[in-house]
């Protein structure tokens, strides 16, 4: 397979203990692709999304992405808060991160934290109060506002985040992650806890951000309607493996597929059997 | 963990006069296991070097009688306030308006202070006391930074708060260096310590991070009451000089200010310019901290008493922001020692006390997390309450304990329950203080 | 090499005294999961309750020392785990589920309750106690007229604390009581599903180790035939240091680091500085902490992302 990878895992392990969450797991991400990573529960995935946003650092295997102009960068030797300032990959939470005491807009604020700092001279020229600064924090609310319009938040800009239904929350942290203007966007779990009409919702926006920002997305879904609705390319784990990968029709119809979500919950592989046809 | 989850149900609460009998009984039995030895005897060393007691059965009596009664009079309070919800004690139309009166509080209670000096130019004490109460805003202003922002709780601040003490009053007494010169370095050097000291420690979370900051507070204080030769050890330094107004003494020599200013000297001329350069000092801590909430380094802090996780998701190191939040908090804490130690012309290692850093954090925390005009309330209400105990010496400290426990019992979320966003939209509205985090850190 | 024989003699005395407190932090902060900023003058009152029913037992005739000792002992433990209880009741329960903070700064304006109470009670003067147990054997007799000393009060202190901790630990592993405790230490929703009551569970935890410290606090008053009202909050700090040495939530590991303690402060100050030797046991806190938060005993927390 080739083309234009933006992300490739490259034999990816991860140990906890004597545990082996992942093993040797390869895969690519393309540009300007959505990239849907699946499986059954407690296949793996969450633990290949912490290791490709430096919350984990893997226990062997490379991880390398590629930008525009063709900087390679090896996440795996990167950690913490330097893949999302150096390595621009931005994520969500499975279980919603954002500031609840914070209103929507501070929430874009925060997110666009570093570039705010060099415009604020490291707070000095900030303090002072100067033009240049002002100029770029106007620049810097322009940018939320424009966010929260395009997740449909805009009228709820100033209330405090964690007053907002589940829904927004989901789509503000997706806005707040867009907001530190990423290469990579790396979705865990988006649809979760949406209903139909959201989740229809989400399609849509991350669609747009793919066409519009040109921004890749890689997402782990357990809701099969975004997976074949939206993915380009479905990688499939169980138990720390890549059981299949291709594209979300081809995953479908794999007879493997179907029997790790047959032996991991019966309701599960229904719906991946059921869903896009 | 949410303070909406797993309350008992009010209904639930038994009423009637046997069951409140029943409580204050076993109350009061309680009380009498517990007072027996410690109040109804009284042991001393005696002149041989032996022990000696006495009884004291009738304080006993009247101790535990109290606790009968206090205990019938607030199970009836209780019943008669009816089944309360523990965040809402305040009614709710007192909160808005309270809310209501915080918009003009602020500039009227500034326009008051300002005042002071003119409206009680004679009454030293009260002028003295106001001097207190303003080093103690500046205090809690400064530590609100580190506690209130940034969320990381902070046990050992008076450590800075002695830095900045002894920094102005060795400077001073050993190279001659004014005021205003050390001024600047005090605070440096206390950001500097808290540097050092925040390096290491800002990886641990929570309770770890405050026992060691309270370990760090011990350790300066041990090691100021230990190396004599530097600090004087336990007797302190003395003979500080005084501030000046800008190279002019406040005495009542040819050179003093008065004999320029042509009017006839009084002491209380530098009280009052005592006064009003700690509300400059003060008033300065406050806007560069309105000023940093507003910059990204300060939404970054308060992002971080938010989530820390979510923080590193965006790209915000939290180690130097952490730094720069202690470092900013020790600063203003270092600010005011220096000027503690001008005003006092002494000091001494018993200042520094964990009791101060207490005292401190409990004015933050009462004046609600990160609210700049409920720590300046909650200054003024603390350290007048504390006043008003003078005369009780001994006890003070014993209901200062005993407030510290009702008030969290009370109004865990301190006085000021809203936090005002640093930018909007539209609508400049307050945030609940339910939903605001306060920290791990 | 005698020297070191006596060091080493007095830092293990010292550090069951230690470890004794601090597996009431231990304790309390594995199930509630806060620090008890009041236990330091939980074992104060301990020495001071040890204190008074000693004077009274004297002055009323009794002579008969060991029985004196056990009823002393007995009084104490009594009294000072009502005084845990009711701490617990008034200062902490109403606090179970609200803001982290509040329980802690509701546990430091306990502690100055505590402190100024037997302040105010007792006054404020040292109170010595003329030595109760005396005698002891000459271990080893140096060259330089230097003799290795164990005294039979440390006899007596290490043989209590082994005993109370015996008692603990069949307390904690074999009845129901304990068995209730560590279901709430690892999950008190659930164990309160499962018909535990937590509430009393928690006041259990408080009076266990209140009971604890009243026994440091009697030892305390023994060896060093002396109590006054401040000794709580040194000997607190340094106790919870032990707690966090031995790896917080630990039982054994609070021992353990008690001794470590023990023998860290009383060398130290044998052999550097005496002056210093508080400052020793709380940067050895810090140290802690920084390189290895677990401790010795604790189990590794695991970021949940």
């Amino acid at each position: 397979m080739s083309g234009d990878h933006i992300l490739t895992v490259d034999r990816l392990m991860m140990r906890f203990g004597g545990i082996v969450a992942v093993n040797e797991l390869s895969f690519t991400a393309e540009r300007r692709k959505i990239t849907a990573l699946i499986g059954p529960n407690g296949a793996g995935k969450t633990t290949v999304f912490n290791c490709i946003t430096g919350f984990y650092r893997p226990s062997g295997g490379a991880i390398r992405l590629v930008h525009d102009d063709g900087r390679m960068i090896q996440l795996e030797r990167l950690n913490d808060f330097r893949i999302s300032k150096q390595a621009k990959v931005a994520r969500t939470f499975q279980n919603i991160r954002l500031f609840p005491g914070m209103t929507a807009l501070e929430n874009l604020m925060v997110a666009q934290h570093n570039a705010l700092m060099r415009a604020s001279g490291l707070t000095v020229l900030g303090l002072l109060g100067l033009p240049s600064w002002r100029e770029a924090e106007k620049r810097a609310i322009d940018l939320a506002r424009t966010w929260l319009d395009r997740v449909g938040l805009l009228d709820r800009a100033d209330d405090a985040a964690g007053n907002l239904p589940y829904g927004d929350q989901r789509r503000l942290e997706i806005a707040r992650a867009m907001c530190t203007e990423p290469a990579l966007l790396c979705l865990d779990e988006p649809a979760a806890g949406l209903n139909a009409r959201e989740s229809g919702g989400l399609n849509e926006l991350l669609l747009s951000i793919r066409n519009e920002q040109g921004t890749s997305i890689l997402l782990i879904e357990h809701d099969m309607s975004v997976v074949m609705e939206i993915s380009d390319h479905v990688v499939v784990m169980d138990y720390g493996v890549k059981i299949a990968e291709g594209t979300p029709q081809a995953v479908r119809d794999d007879p493997k597929v179907i029997a790790a979500y047959l032996g991991a919950d019966e309701e599960e592989a229904i719906a991946v059997m059921e869903s896009g046809t | 963990m949410s303070a909406t989850s797993a309350r008992p149900s009010p209904a639930a609460q038994p009423s009637g006069s046997a069951f409140i009998l029943k409580k204050a009984l076993i109350s009061a039995l309680v009380a009498l296991v517990l007072f027996s030895l410690m109040i109804g005897i009284r042991t001393e060393a005696g002149p041989q070097g032996g022990l000696i007691y006495w009884t004291r059965f009738g304080d006993l009596a009247a101790l535990v009688g109290t606790v009968f009664g206090g205990s019938i009079i607030v199970e009836l309070l209780r019943q008669w306030w009816g089944p309360v919800d523990k965040d809402s004690i305040v009614p709710k139309p007192v909160q808005s308006a309270f809310s209501f009166a915080g918009r003009w509080l602020a500039p009227a209670l500034l326009v008051f202070t300002f005042l002071v000096p003119v409206i009680f130019y004679n009454q030293r004490y009260i002028l003295d006391l106001s001097i207190l109460v303003l080093t103690y805003v500046m205090l809690g202003w400064g530590l609100n930074v580190v506690v209130g922002l940034a969320g990381l709780l902070d046990l050992g601040y008076v450590a800075f708060y002695a830095v900045g003490a002894y920094s102005y009053a060795l400077l001073a007494t050993n190279f001659g260096l004014s005021f205003w010169v050390c001024l600047p370095l005090a605070g440096i050097l206390a950001a500097f310590w808290g540097v050092l000291l925040g390096f290491p420690v800002l990886r641990l979370r929570g309770d770890y991070l405050a026992i060691v900051t309270l370990a760090f507070g011990e350790i300066i204080r041990l090691v100021i009451i230990n190396w004599q030769s530097l600090t004087g050890g336990p007797n302190g330094v003395s003979g500080i000089p005084r501030p000046t107004m800008f190279g002019i003494p406040l005495t009542p020599g040819d050179d003093g200010l008065a004999a320029k200013l042509g009017i006839e000297f009084s002491p209380t001329h530098r009280l009052v310019f005592l006064f009003y350069l700690i509300l400059a000092m003060a008033l300065l801590t406050n806007w560069v901290t309105i000023r940093l909430r507003r910059l990204p380094i300060g939404r970054a802090w308060e992002a971080l008493r938010e989530d820390e996780v979510a923080c590193r998701a965006l790209g915000i190191n939290t180690t130097t922001t952490k730094l720069t939040a202690f470092a900013t908090g020790a600063m203003f804490g270092g600010f005011a020692g220096a000027f503690f130690a001008t005003r006092q012309g002494f000091i001494s290692p018993e200042s520094f006390t964990f009791q101060e850093s207490a005292l401190v954090l409990a004015i933050v925390v009462l004046g609600g997390m990160g609210s700049q005009l409920g720590v300046a309330l909650a200054a003024l209400c603390m350290i007048g309450g504390f006043e008003l105990f003078r005369g009780l010496d001994q006890y003070r400290m014993l209901v200062f304990g005993m407030a510290m426990v009702l008030l969290m019992i009370w109004r865990p979320r301190g006085l000021v329950g809203h936090r005002a966003p640093t930018v909007f939209l539209e609508r400049n509205q307050a945030i609940s203080s339910d939903l605001v985090k306060e920290g791990h850190g | 090499m005698d020297y070191f024989a006596q060091q080493l003699i007095n830092g293990l005395v010292l550090g069951s005294i230690y470890g004794l407190i601090a597996i009431g932090y231990t304790m309390v902060y594995g199930i509630v999961g806060m620090i008890n900023f009041a236990h330091g003058d939980i074992f104060m009152i301990g020495g001071f309750i040890a204190l008074i029913s000693f004077l009274v037992l004297v002055s009323l005739g009794l002579t008969a020392i060991p029985l004196i000792l056990l009823i002393v002992l007995l009084v104490s433990m009594a009294i000072t785990a009502l005084y845990g209880w009711t701490i617990e009741r008034i200062a902490y329960r109403p606090l179970r589920h609200s803001f982290r903070l509040a329980p802690m700064l509701s546990a430091i304006g306990m502690s100055f309750v505590l402190t100024n109470f037997s302040q105010v009670s007792q006054g404020a003067r040292v109170k010595p106690v003329p030595p109760i147990i005396t005698g002891g054997y000459t271990l080893h007799e140096g060259s330089q007229g230097f003799a290795v000393q164990l005294s039979n009060i440390q006899i007596m202190v290490v043989l209590a604390t082994i005993v109370v901790l015996a008692l603990f630990t069949w307390l904690v592993s074999r009845t129901r009581l304990g068995r209730d405790m560590r279901a709430c230490e690892q999950d008190q929703t659930m164990a309160a599903l499962l018909g535990v009551d937590v509430d009393r569970t928690i006041s259990m935890t408080f009076v266990i180790g209140a009971a604890l410290a009243a026994v440091a606090g009697m030892m305390y008053l023994l060896y060093y035939g002396l109590v006054d009202f401040f000794m709580g909050f040194v000997a607190g700090i340094k106790a919870f240091t032990a707690a966090v040495l031995g790896g917080i939530g630990s039982l054994p590991g609070a021992m353990l680091g008690g001794l470590a303690i023990g023998l860290i402060e009383t060398f130290w100050s044998a052999y550097f500085s005496v002056e210093y030797k508080d400052v020793a046991a709380f940067s050895i806190l810090i140290v802690v902490l920084i390189f290895m938060p677990t401790g010795l005993l604790g189990r590794p927390e695991v970021e949940k992302v």
